[in-house]
Formats: C-alpha cells, structure tokens, sequence
C-alpha cells in the first residue's frame, strides 16, 4: 500500500461520486492494483441495477479488497477476517428488505472465511458475494492464498506453492450459488453487466474478478505491472455456461471466463418463512408471485 | 403469532427461563451453534422465536454465529446467541468488534469445566476472566450471574437493557448447573416487564455522527436502511465511524467505550446481600455459588459464627467500592467459586491487605459443598 499525494487542484465531479466517500479519498490502494476498477464496476453495477441504495448495504472482511466498504456511500460495514458473510446474514434475517452485497478478497473468502462461504451458498442465503481474486494476501506482503497457482512464489512459499488453488466457480456451484460468474478487471464492461444481473437476482449470486496485485504477487512472480492485464487479454476464454468443472485458472492454457449458472431455487428466507412463518408469507404474497 | 410473555406459572430450567426472559426483553434474532449445556436455549428460541415474528438460524460455527448477531443487530432487531466454553473461546474476536463498534447483543455463556473440551455436561465458573479480557486489547465489558432459573429471567431482561442503553455485549455467565436445573419460574405479565431499546437518532441524517456520544456517554444508534450511509469499522475509527490510525483517535475512541461504562456504574452494577448488615465475615460468591454460600452462611450463623453474604450478581464492572466498604469494616473475606480464584483475586485487590481473605475454590464439575464453606468459616478465622 502507498498513499497518494493529495492534489491541491479541484478535481472535477466524477459519475460515481455520490455512490463514494470523498471525504475518505486518497484510497490506499496501490497505483497498478486492479481493486479500484472491480469497485467501480461495482458502484456502475450498482447505480445501473435500479435497486433501492438506501436499502443496499456492502459488508466487507480484512485485507485491501476488504477497505471498499470503507469508500462505498452506503451503508457499509468493514467487519473481521472472514467474517463479512455471516455479518451480511445477520442484517438480511434482521431486515429482508435489505440489499447485500459483500464485497472481500480471495483469502478473507476463502482462506479463514470459506466455511461461511460454503453454508451460505448452500441456504441460497439472498446476497451477492463478490470476490476479488488477486491470488494472494495482499495487504499482508504477499503471502500464499487457497488461490495462488501450483509453483507460483509468495512470502511463504519461497522456491513455490506446493499446494494447488481452488477453482472458485465450482466450489460455489457446488456448494449452491444460484448465480456464478468470473471476469477479469479488465472485462469491466461484462463485470459491470454480471453484477447487474446479481444485484438483481435473488438468491446466493457470486461473482470472481481476477485482479492483480503488482507490488506483492506480480513483484515476486516476475511480472510487469502491466504483465498481468497482458495475461487477462491474450488468454481469456469467453465461454458462458462453460461446466464449472473446467474452469480451474491456467494461465498457460487459459482462463476461462463468463456467466456460468444462472438458476432459480427459494432462499433460506422463502424456506423459513413457509415452514416458520407463514403470516409473513400472506402478507407478502403479491410481491412474491412477481 | 403468540405472546412474547407467557405470563404464569412455570417449573422451567435455567436454559428455557434464559430463553423466555430473552423474548419477553424483545429479542427477535438468534443465531447459534450447539453446545452442551446451552443447546436448550437455542432449541427453545427455534420452537419459540418464529411465533413472535422472530428469525433463528443454526450457523455454521459459533464465529460465524457472533457474526449474524452483531450483523442482525445493526439490521435493528435485539439479537442473541447462547453458547459454552468452547464456542465461547471462537466467539471472541467478534465480540471484541461489538465492542469496537458499539453493538448491542447478548452473548449467553452456560460454563461448563474447562480447559478444552473440558468436561461437557458438568457445570463450572471458569471462564469468568475469559469473559473480562477474553477478546484482545483493552475494553470494558458488562457480564453478569444469574444464581437460579428465576434469575436468569429476568437477568436476561436486564442483560438486554444495558446492552440496548450502553450499546455493547453483554455477557450472561451461567453455568451447567443452573442451565439444567428445573426450578419455579414466574413469568409476569407483558406490561410488567420495563424493556429498553436502543436510543434512535434525530436531526439531519447527513450530519449524523454514529459514535458521538450523548449525554451518557452513548451515542444514539440508527439501523442499516434508514439512510445515513453508516460505516462501521473494526479499525480505530473518530466518531463519524471513519478509521483514523493515529494515537490521538485511538485514545478518543478507548476513552468513549470506556468511560461510558465507569461513569454508569451505579446504574449498572447490581449487588445481593443476605445478613450482611452485622456481618463479622463477609461470603463473597455468585452464580450457583452463591446458593451454596447462603446455605452455608445460614449454617454458620447457628453456630454462632456472623458470618453474612454478598452475592454478585454484576460481575464485570466488577463492584470494587462494595468490597472496598466491606473490607473497612468486617474481619475477613471467604470467596467461593467453581474455579481457582479468578474473582478470588479480584476480592483480594479490593481488599487490599486489610484483612484476611481465603478461597473456597473447586476445579470444576460439580457444586461447592456448603460444608466446605463451613469449614472454612469456622477454621480460617
Ligand atoms: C483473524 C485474522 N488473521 C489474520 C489477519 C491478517 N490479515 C489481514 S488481511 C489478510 C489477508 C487478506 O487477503 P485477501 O482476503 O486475499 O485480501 P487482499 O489484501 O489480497 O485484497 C490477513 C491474513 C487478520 N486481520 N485477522
Ligand atoms: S492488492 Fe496488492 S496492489 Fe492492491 S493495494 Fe493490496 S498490496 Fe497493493
Ligand atoms: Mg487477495
């Protein structure tokens, strides 16, 4: 992380303002990283949607993707390692009207947090999880992640990774995500369009953006700052509905990416309300034959 | 929908009164995990919660379970969750963030011997310094000892009141043996039971700062949705809830969850006493202890020996002055608790060298025999 000078020069109005705490900017994201444009695929995504944002809250966990609900104007809530998930299941089941978008990194997902993803995909829990996948612990330096490549080099796997990544899309799929998606940063237009399409949906939608992390996972794997992006462009594979099966990362043969599951079953709170709570059903029943 | 309050006459144990005392409080999310001996709470809250609108969900771990709760009760609903040793020790970190972020909840502990797995199905006092200091850096907590299935009802109201009035956890420190045992619980009527919600914020919502505290030292608490663009942060945040790392904010912000505990102590702390008035030695104890302690103080007082005691029913704030006053007029001091002397040390420090004090200690797993306090009495001095 590095902190930007502040420029002394007004800076005009940018379309996303209102949707971002200026008043908490300069970011302290690093210049190359590519987590200030999946936020702002997600802030556009946001704004297109037509969802109601005083309803709409963004959970975060710890690490650098974690601080974007520190920029986001809404409700938002910077929780603990891991933790946003269960956090954000807590505010749906308090207030069903809510919106949730939890908004992480790969290793607060999927590392210390991956039992919660798993379960709330699995109660088709109402909540779009996106997850920027940098393959590794970027706020820390640079540290191995549950998605980091066989051989690639971290902190801690000096001479490489002797473990092998997760493939994230069919972890969800099969643990129960209604909506699943992957792009890179560098799709910002269909990342824009799948968050869209998960903000709107309900149902567990999730969504991997590959991104890099030039100081800490590029540095050491002996990228350029722009190697990454190169990466994205010449071995990205659109293939929507691809089976999740296939869609372990290699950055050698390609990556897969598109929308893969689009599905409808009822949500956890479909399921309690009809078994728990019938009075809430009837009084909802209009909006749920919409 | 059914009531809340299911005014009448009961024979409930601890772990459904503590269930029923949440309700009756306003208690309308539960997020659990099951653990011996406080599964019961969360079976009762999942037959029970659902008739009164409420929502109970079973998570994944008892992190993830602390995690809905603060979640749900910035969602603006009074949330719970119940749980033992174990699960208790993986709440921790989240528990720390309520208290960072000034979250109201109730974390109910039903100990049972530890350390580990410790022995499951019998009942302890040892994780009463877990629940001081338990979740990392400095903090004020609230946690209280329900002595009886009664108690622990209306305990869990008042549990839910002073999270509500002081936005933080509070901690209810049961035990296995209250948590089990089948008493008589009189349950009154709804309009009987005095339950606080939090203080909701006027004026200008864009102008709205969610940690500047008012004239308490509380700062009123909107719910997610109502628009005030909250953030809430685990970081070192100023009072608008935006983090700043630097010293100065971190002294601010450990001053305010601090001292909104310190200057409220006569509000919060609550003491019992029983032939205390001329007490010549003072029986200090709580929880299922102090039951033993009142058998053996009546014993002992057919033997001649003044002896009187002080039950605690608030344990953190501990209630310093109350022993410190004591210490300046009886001989001595007897501790009894179902650990080796965590709030025997705590007695010892408020004491302070005035007069003797001796602990009546066990390693855990079953009650202190009245006789061993007895004996105490009657031999120490
Ligand atoms: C319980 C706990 N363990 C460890 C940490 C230290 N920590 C902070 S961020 C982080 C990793 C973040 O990685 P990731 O989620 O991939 O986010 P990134 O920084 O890469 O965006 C770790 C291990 C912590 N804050 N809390
Ligand atoms: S992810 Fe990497 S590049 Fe981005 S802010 Fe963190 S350390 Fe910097
Ligand atoms: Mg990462």
């Amino acid at each position: 992380m590095q902190e930007i000078p502040m420029t002394s020069k007004k800076q005009p109005q940018h379309p996303l303002d209102d949707l971002i705490r200026t008043d908490r900017i300069p970011h302290i994201w690093c210049p190359g990283c590519g987590i200030g444009t999946v936020f702002s695929a997600c802030l556009a995504a946001l704004k297109a949607s037509g969802i109601n944002l005083q309803k709409t809250v963004m959970v975060s966990g710890i690490g650098c993707s974690g601080r974007a609900a520190g920029y986001v104007k809404l409700d938002s809530f910077h929780t603990t390692h891991g933790r946003a998930i269960p956090f954000a299941t807590g505010l749906k089941l308090a207030n069903p009207e809510l919106n949730l978008v939890v908004f992480s990194g790969d290793g607060d997902l999927f590392a210390i947090g991956g039992n919660h993803f798993i379960h709330a995909a699995r109660r088709n829990m109402d909540m779009t999880v996106i997850c920027v996948n940098n393959l590794n612990y970027g706020m820390t330096g640079g540290q191995v992640a549950a998605t980091t490549p066989y051989m690639a080099k971290s902190t801690t796997t000096p001479a490489g990774n002797p473990e092998l990544p997760f493939n994230l899309p069919l972890m969800a799929y099969a643990c129960g995500a209604t909506y699943v998606a992957r792009w890179t940063m560098l799709h910002i237009r269909d990342l824009t369009d799948s968050i869209t399409e998960a903000l709107c949906k309900k149902g567990f939608s999730f969504i991997e953006a590959l991104s890099p992390c030039p100081v800490n996972y590029g540095r050491r794997n002996k990228q350029k700052p722009l190697d990454m992006l190169k990466l994205y462009q010449e071995k990205a594979i659109i293939k929507n509905h691809a089976d999740p099966s296939t869609l372990d990362i290699d950055f050698e043969k390609g990556i897969i990416l598109g929308k893969f599951i689009d599905l409808d079953r009822p949500t956890f709170i479909e399921h309690y309300d009809k078994i728990y709570r019938p009075s809430r059903l009837q009084e909802n029943v209009p909006e749920l034959n919409s | 929908m059914k009531p809340a309050v299911l005014t009448g006459e009961y024979f409930m144990t601890g772990d459904v009164a503590c269930a029923e005392g949440a309700l009756a409080a306003g208690c309308r999310f539960f997020g659990g995990y099951p653990i011996t001996p406080a599964t019961e709470i969360a079976e009762r809250m999942a037959i029970r919660i659902p008739h009164v609108d409420g929502c109970f969900i079973q998570m994944e771990d008892e992190i993830g379970a602390m995690a809905s709760v603060l979640g749900a009760s910035w969602g603006g609903v009074k949330s719970m969750t119940a749980t033992s040793g174990p699960g208790f020790s993986l709440m921790m970190e989240n528990i720390g963030l309520g208290i960072c972020t000034e979250t109201p909840c109730v974390v109910v502990n039903v100990q049972r011997g530890g350390p580990s797995t410790g022995l499951p199905t019998h009942g302890a006092q040892g994780d009463m310094m877990q629940a001081r200091w338990g979740s990392h850096g400095h903090y004020e907590i609230i946690a209280i000892a329900p002595s009886s299935p009664q108690e622990i009802f209306y305990l869990t109201i008042t549990a839910f009141n002073l999270s509500e009035k002081y936005r933080l956890p509070v901690l209810i420190m049961t035990d296995e043996i209250i948590g089990h045992m089948s008493e008589k619980v009189i349950i009154p009527e709804a309009k009987l039971i005095k339950t606080v919600s939090r203080p909701k914020p006027k004026g200008r919502k864009d102008r709205f700062k969610p940690f500047a505290p008012g004239p308490n030292g509380v700062a009123p608490m909107p719910a997610a949705g109502e628009g005030y663009n909250l953030h809430i942060t685990g970081l070192t945040h100023d009072e608008k809830g935006y983090p700043v790392m630097d010293v100065e904010t971190q002294t601010e912000m450990m001053s305010r969850i601090t001292e909104k505990i310190q200057r409220n102590l006569d509000d919060i702390i609550r003491t019992d006493s029983y032939l205390l008035e001329d007490a010549e030695i003072a029986v200090v104890s709580y929880g299922i202890s102090a039951r033993t302690s009142m058998a053996a103080v009546i014993e002992a007082r057919k033997m001649g020996i003044k002896a009187g005691l002080l039950r605690l029913v608030t344990i953190w704030p501990f209630p310093e002055d109350q022993i410190r006053k004591l210490a300046d007029r009886v001989k001595g001091f007897v501790t009894v608790e179902i650990n080796l002397g965590q709030i025997h040390r705590e007695v010892e420090r408020c004491v302070g060298g005035k007069v003797p004090i001796f602990l009546v200690g066990h390693p855990g797993g079953t009650i202190i025999h009245p006789d061993r306090v007895v004996k105490m009495l009657k031999e120490a001095f």
